[in-house]
């Protein structure tokens, strides 16, 4: 087959192609990724003094819950999706996504899902105010009137979500090149399998969460409304019973990307990949247990408290095995340290850190004091931006060359790495202080003493937002005149993207299984 | 695609259907799930319904304080209190407290009063068996009300638990009747 494609806008409305819908999934997410840092930056820009100086407090409410919901279901979760496009059949040796045009479908739902909820900015009552937790009664009984256009945007995203997960694991089950055994695939293609079983079972449950949310609102139920017998506190176990995977769901691809580069640029295999395996499956099963940690303030006695706690600290067990085997691949590698290697290791480096503040807050009795400040919100934080963030753009500098089949210029990406690793310290480290220390986090304003930890996270979320433009720009340059990659760009790769396909990709690839021994 | 793997796929994609659809039940399980865990293991404070006072034993050694508290959410206009704050009483003894209601305002309201016990482990043991949060309380324009509330404390109580309290949340109902009213014509 050859390389044909059609061309122009219908292409890519009706495009069944993996490719295609991958390379959707990832400038759509980037295009999320933008507005939501321009709500961040907004927020940073309020909070750089104290006192009140741009935005009414009730805006700046609406900031905080928009960023964070065009943030978690926007930018990460669809830029997971498009690497799982891009990537699953390549490394699998399937010629394309199991279910072609469901895959089109679940693409598309999106850009109509975030219309529904950006168009509620422009409301009257204004966007969601609630944070993006939408605890009941603040999103029930007190929500502007656009939270129905929220739960309806929220409703779309997780059909779309649900929709790329059974297309993940119907590809991976049955579209396997003969050889390609379970325990051969690529890490990467593992943690999207376990992450895609997370979705399937915890967006359902945001669905119900958020369908209870409406019925509540305009059909005289009171599933969260004390007055008719209902429980707020219930709200949050259920909202929390979707939430915790969630935040595994944004996570685990990222661990597996850094499973794939770790390996390329230490020139050896990967350290311990079953125990790899064995942790990630854990990891996904410890989340549906430790939920509550999110809500030791709401008065649980003290035996859910210590099993919550138990539970949660458990997790840091197969966590710690990840961190180790990343650490053992590189000992006694020979290292080099391209941009992609460069963004993984510091994935490694300030992920482990975003984890300890984890321990720390799984502690119940500490949890007390920590609850609601910023020190959560560095502490979450740590885990997305150089976690999730930093491990989708080391995927996108690693195959690039292969996408593009064009090499982005290693100096600029060099600088991209310097400046975001900077950046971000400077923007997520103060947190950990001023939370310490006691301010509480969606607040416009705060008290005197704050001021200064608060100037420094401004500037270097400035810094940061700035940062990802330039991220932008070199892509586009790489699109435009990147010199010619190689067929296999790393010569420490190893898997059938690089092995058996040329770079670019062809539009059609594995039309014939290739044989994996 | 041929056609077995179609059918591989098909099977495949409906046990996945099946769990998403499971899940989403689930969620609304949920609720009752945690009512009948929060029920057997009375830790939501939440008290239980109408009990009956029979054969109970008294013990006269052992003194508890019990507290009450009454708050009234927004948008309810009643004035809602206990005759008294709080009561010294012995576990097994059959209690009364009055509780007054007054609608001062000009139209016809109806109230529900929800109650929670701290600490929440207590719950368990306090036993009602005559209280006006069983039931909605429509008071007409300037009406006043008094609410007799009998209940116990069980002997079997927890020694380290010498006070507690009772609180009632009183919420204005009267939309949501009426609209559930509307709702059933």
């Amino acid at each position: 087959m050859g390389d044909h494609h059609p061309t122009g806008f219908t292409r890519w409305l009706y495009t069944t192609n993996h490719k295609d819908i991958g390379s959707m999934y990832l400038w759509f997410s980037f295009v999320m990724f933008l507005i939501g840092g321009a709500m961040a930056m907004v927020i940073r820009a309020e909070l750089y003094q104290p006192g009140l100086q741009f935005v009414e407090p009730n805006f700046f409410n609406q900031m905080t819950t928009m960023h964070g919901l065009i943030m978690v279901f926007g930018a990460v979760m669809p830029s997971m999706v498009g690497l799982a496009n891009w990537l699953i059949p390549m490394m699998i040796g399937a010629p394309d996504m199991a279910l072609p045009r469901m895959n089109n479908w679940s693409f598309w739902i999106l850009p109509f899902a975030f219309f529904l909820l950006l168009s509620s900015l422009f409301m009257e009552g204004g966007a969601p105010n609630f944070g993006w937790t939408f605890y009941a009664p603040l999103s029930t009984t007190f929500g502007p009137p656009s939270t129905d256009f929220f739960i309806l945007g929220v409703h779309m995203m997780g059909i779309s979500s649900i929709m790329g997960a059974i297309n993940v694991i119907v590809t991976v089950f049955n579209m396997r090149a003969p050889g390609m055994t379970l325990m051969k695939m690529p890490l990467f293609v593992w943690t999207w399998l376990i992450t895609a079983f997370l979705l399937i079972m915890v967006m359902p449950v945001l669905a119900g969460t958020v369908t209870m949310m409406l019925t509540d609102r305009h059909f005289g139920t009171a599933f969260f409304d004390a007055a008719g017998g209902g429980d707020p506190v219930m709200f949050q176990h259920i909202f929390w019973f979707f939430g915790h995977p969630e935040v595994y769901i944004m996570i685990l691809p990222a661990f597996g990307v850094v499973s794939e580069i770790i390996p390329t640029f230490s020139r050896k295999k990967l350290f311990g990949y079953s125990s790899m395996v064995y942790a990630t499956a854990s990891i996904a099963l410890l989340s549906f247990i430790v939920w509550a940690h999110h809500m030791f303030a709401v008065g649980m006695p003290v035996a859910g408290e210590l099993f919550f706690m138990i539970a949660t600290m458990l997790i840091a067990v197969p966590t710690g095995v990840k961190v180790f085997n990343w650490v053992a691949t590189m000992w006694q590698g020979s290292l080099t340290f391209e941009t992609p290697m460069l963004f993984s290791i510091a994935f490694v480096i300030l992920f482990t850190i975003g984890g300890f503040s984890g321990v720390m807050l799984a502690m119940a009795p500490v949890d007390f004091q920590y609850h609601d400040t910023y020190f959560v919100v560095a502490h979450f934080h740590y885990v997305l931006f150089p976690g999730a963030i930093f491990g989708t753009t080391a995927a996108v500098y690693y195959w690039l060359p292969k996408w593009a089949g064009k090499m982005y210029n290693e100096t600029a990406g060099k600088i991209h790495f310097w400046l975001s690793m900077i950046f971000v310290n400077l923007t997520f480290f103060p947190m950990h202080f001023s939370g310490l220390a006691g301010m509480p986090r969606r607040i416009p304003d705060y008290n005197m003493m704050f001021a200064d930890f608060n100037m420094w996270a401004s500037i270097g979320a400035f810094g940061l937002g700035l940062t990802q433009i330039y991220f932008l720009v070199i892509v586009l340059l790489t699109l435009k005149n990147g010199k010619k990659a190689e067929d296999k760009q790393w010569e420490g790769a190893s898997g059938l993207e690089w092995d058996a396909l040329p770079s670019p990709a062809p539009y059609h690839t594995f039309s014939t299984p290739p044989k994996v021994d | 695609m041929n056609e077995q793997m179609q059918q591989q796929n098909k099977k495949l994609i409906l046990r996945l259907m099946a769990i998403i659809g499971g899940m989403f039940l689930f969620a609304f399980a949920l609720i009752p799930l945690y009512n009948v865990f929060c029920d057997i293991t009375g830790i939501n404070g939440k008290t239980r319904g109408q009990a009956l006072y029979q054969n109970v034993e008294i013990d006269k050694k052992r003194v508890v304080t019990i507290e009450f508290l009454t708050n009234i959410n927004r948008g309810m206009p009643w004035a809602f209190g206990s005759k008294v704050k709080s009561m010294e009483v012995h576990p097994g003894e059959l209690n009364e407290v009055i509780f007054y209601a007054k609608n001062p305002s000009k139209s016809e309201i109806i109230g529900q009063s929800v109650p929670s016990v701290s600490p929440g482990e207590a719950a368990l043991y306090l036993n009602k068996t005559e209280c006006f949060c069983f039931d909605q309380q429509k008071l007409m324009a300037g009406e006043e009300v008094e609410m007799p509330m009998k209940f116990y404390i069980d002997a079997d109580l927890p020694e380290d638990i010498t006070r507690l309290t009772l609180s009632y949340q009183l919420f204005n109902v009267t939309d949501a009747v009426n609209a559930a009213k509307g709702a059933t014509k």
